[in-house]
């Protein structure tokens, strides 16, 4: 008998019923997450057909993508601007009191990013099935979870029965082998495997992200590579836990703790794929020889090296179309773009080490004049750490907008929006026409890559920066 | 739900590749806490000028679209976001299966469980649907066949279990239900 995957051996562990041909897996649910904008219908779905949420103790709710950033909106001291935002707050409020679901609401110092406040709490672990009506769900397989995006009618399927009828996705291993050079970030790692294997290449598998280059990553970058693995079309990624892990978990107010810790630890040791299994696809990428990236078109496939030009490439109606979106040329370079807007936050790079990235380049230094540079923590926690490390004041003094936590501007529900026709270099996952706002042109990058740029008012290799930076690099970026 | 066994209609063609979820059905329509209403946003972006009025050269807002149930279009249809608000709005503008060479696996997941089909097909016959669009289209479910005009017909994949919920207008959910014996069973040996 071959090895096991990671992958089949936490889908077999949640498997109730197998999957037949003629039916999918009954697949069992450990962790469900729920926001304002997926769940309003899967709640009335319950109410109409007289049921409750089996599993309270395996739900948590949060608001983050509707929600305000400006602390006098967050508080109470203005209304909420947006007024349809304001009700699904309103109505998410009295479906967590009906069904007797755990909310992070609005004024909870815990709230935050649903993709952000979970691993925070140590509610995420090794080799749980994690579920959420959001696509970036893929974050939490960071931590060797299998965590996926769902709709909202499979939403009300978990709150009814803890379960979700499955077929069985094809692994998918992305061996990463060499280091990232300083100055490049997982963000630009998982751009550039996005590039590689295109935005539809993950389309059906589960990947798992394996090789030197992910073992040295931190569990902050783990999750951001993990984050935009469904922006190669997979709807899961993944990563073996490992002693990086542990020490992430170990102590955090939902992870186990005393003997508990100590089985558990032994369990997740079991989890990592085993040598001799067997991947369906594969892909192999050298870290070492990857710069800062930059998208420069509608899809995060659509990537070149920062100090890269575009591709020109004669009779594609698709490209065409996305250049002539992002008012760009075939051939131009992308360093010395001018930028209106620079957005660092969101799942993909809203936690503190992103945070800390972007205070190293922005220390002694100013955003360019007519640059709107917002920041936005992934959660109130990372917020008020960014604040204890006196980043917050490194932030502010640069002339930046700092804000309470939210999805915000990457895909501006709330009313954080990026007008029509303006460039806005973001830290986000998705640089889709109109994202950001109607008409909005996004450009995606790294942390470091958007403080550099917002210092300049243009597209800038972050590297020259850090290099006059007198604080040293914490990490391998 | 209503049983569905065939579908007869023409086809409206939008070729682009990797229509995201973001285009379906932009965000700022998400803050309904209903399914319905959707369709009037559907696409909107590209559907609309800025001041609200319809532009004309948007295949859904010209004339020989208003009947279609069908739209074809390009690889990678329903990619990024998991709003089920897509199908949703797809459903509710009036459509019922969307053809492509690829379809974004949360999106195809939500579309089954809301009643529009979503049919992969091979390259050649995408090709054809693009090259003739408004073309007359037989989508026969049971057979999981789709017929072309020209006499040509070619099966399509569809997940078993969902194609039998569709078929007979069975609700998912109740499945679900019926295992609710094994899944406490489940509970019961695992450490919580």
């Amino acid at each position: 008998m071959t090895g096991r995957t990671m992958f089949e051996k936490v889908w077999t562990a949640h498997e109730v019923v197998a999957e037949t041909p003629a039916t999918p897996a009954v697949l069992y649910v450990d962790l469900h997450l729920i926001h304002e904008v997926t769940s309003p219908q899967a709640f009335a779905m319950l109410r109409s057909q007289g049921l409750r949420v089996r599993r309270p103790d395996r739900t948590l709710a949060t608001m983050d993508h509707s929600t305000p950033t400006s602390s006098d909106q967050v508080f109470g001291k203005l209304p909420i601007r947006v007024d349809a935002a304001a009700k699904q707050v309103e109505q998410l409020e009295r479906n967590v009191a009906e069904f007797g679901v755990e909310l992070f609401g609005m004024r909870d110092a815990r709230r935050g990013i649903v993709h952000v406040i979970s691993p925070e709490l140590g509610a995420t672990q090794p080799g749980m099935t994690i579920v959420c009506g959001d696509s970036h769900t893929s974050t939490h397989g960071a931590f060797g979870a299998l965590a996926f995006g769902i709709g909202s009618t499979e939403v009300g399927h978990v709150f009814a029965t803890q379960c979700l009828l499955q077929r069985k996705p094809k692994t998918f291993a992305v061996n990463v082998e060499g280091r990232l050079a300083p100055g490049v970030t997982a963000k630009d790692l998982i751009l550039a495997i996005i590039g590689k294997i295109g935005v539809s290449g993950g389309t059906g598998y589960v990947l798992e992200y394996r090789g030197a280059a992910i073992r040295a990553l931190s569990m902050e970058e783990r999750m951001t590579i993990c984050n935009m693995s469904i922006e190669a079309g997979a709807r899961a990624g993944l990563i073996a836990p490992d002693e990086t892990t542990y020490a992430y978990l170990k102590g955090r107010p939902r992870a186990p703790q005393g003997a508990a810790w100590d089985s558990a630890v032994a369990y997740w040791r079991t989890l990592a794929s085993d040598p001799d299994a067997r991947f369906d696809a594969s892909v192999d990428i050298d870290a070492a020889t990857l710069e800062p990236m930059i998208t420069y078109g509608t899809n995060p496939g659509m990537v070149v090296a920062v100090g890269g030009t575009i591709p020109v490439k004669a009779h594609d109606p698709v490209n065409e179309k996305a250049l002539d979106y992002m008012g760009f040329h075939g051939g131009e370079a992308m360093l010395g773009k001018p930028v209106d807007v620079v957005f660092i936050g969101s799942c993909t790079n809203g936690r503190l080490e992103d945070l800390e990235a972007a205070a190293r380049i922005l220390a002694g230094r100013k955003v360019a004049n007519g640059v709107h540079l917002l920041i936005v923590p992934g959660s109130q926690q990372v917020k008020r750490e960014a604040e204890a490390a006196g980043l917050a004041d490194i932030f502010k003094a640069a002339g930046a907008d700092w804000r309470e936590s939210g999805c915000s501007m990457c895909l501006g529900m709330n009313g954080d929006t990026v007008a029509a026709g303006q460039y806005a270099l973001s830290t986000s996952n998705r640089n889709f026409e109109g994202r950001q706002g109607v008409g909005a042109r996004t450009l995606l990058a790294s942390p470091y890559t958007a403080a550099a740029s917002a210092v300049e008012g243009k597209i800038t290799d972050p590297r020259a920066m850090l290099r006059q930076t007198s604080a040293p690099l914490a990490t391998s970026r | 739900m209503e049983p569905i066994r065939q579908l007869r209609s023409t086809t409206v063609v939008m070729p682009a590749t990797n229509i995201d979820t973001d285009q379906i059905i932009p965000a700022r329509f998400l803050t309904i806490t209903t399914k319905l209403g959707l369709g009037k946003s559907l696409f909107a972006d590209w559907r609309y000028a800025s001041d609200g009025r319809p532009n004309p050269d948007f295949i859904l807002n010209q004339p020989s679209a208003a009947e279609s149930r069908i739209l074809v279009a390009g690889h990678n249809f329903g990619c990024g976001s998991s709003r089920e608000h897509a199908p949703w709005a797809l459903l509710d503008h009036g459509f019922r299966a969307v053809v492509s060479t690829a379809i974004a696996d949360i999106f195809c997941n939500n579309s089954l469980k809301n009643g529009l089909l979503p049919i992969v097909v091979d390259a050649p016959t995408h090709r054809w649907l693009v090259a003739n669009p408004g073309a007359e289209v037989l989508i026969d479910l049971e057979q999981a066949q789709l017929s072309l005009p020209n006499g040509v017909s070619v099966s399509f994949p569809i997940e078993a279990f969902a194609r039998h919920c569709l078929l007979n207008g069975i609700d998912e959910l109740g499945y679900l239900q019926s295992k609710l014996g094994e899944i406490e069973h489940y509970e019961s040996r695992r450490p919580a």
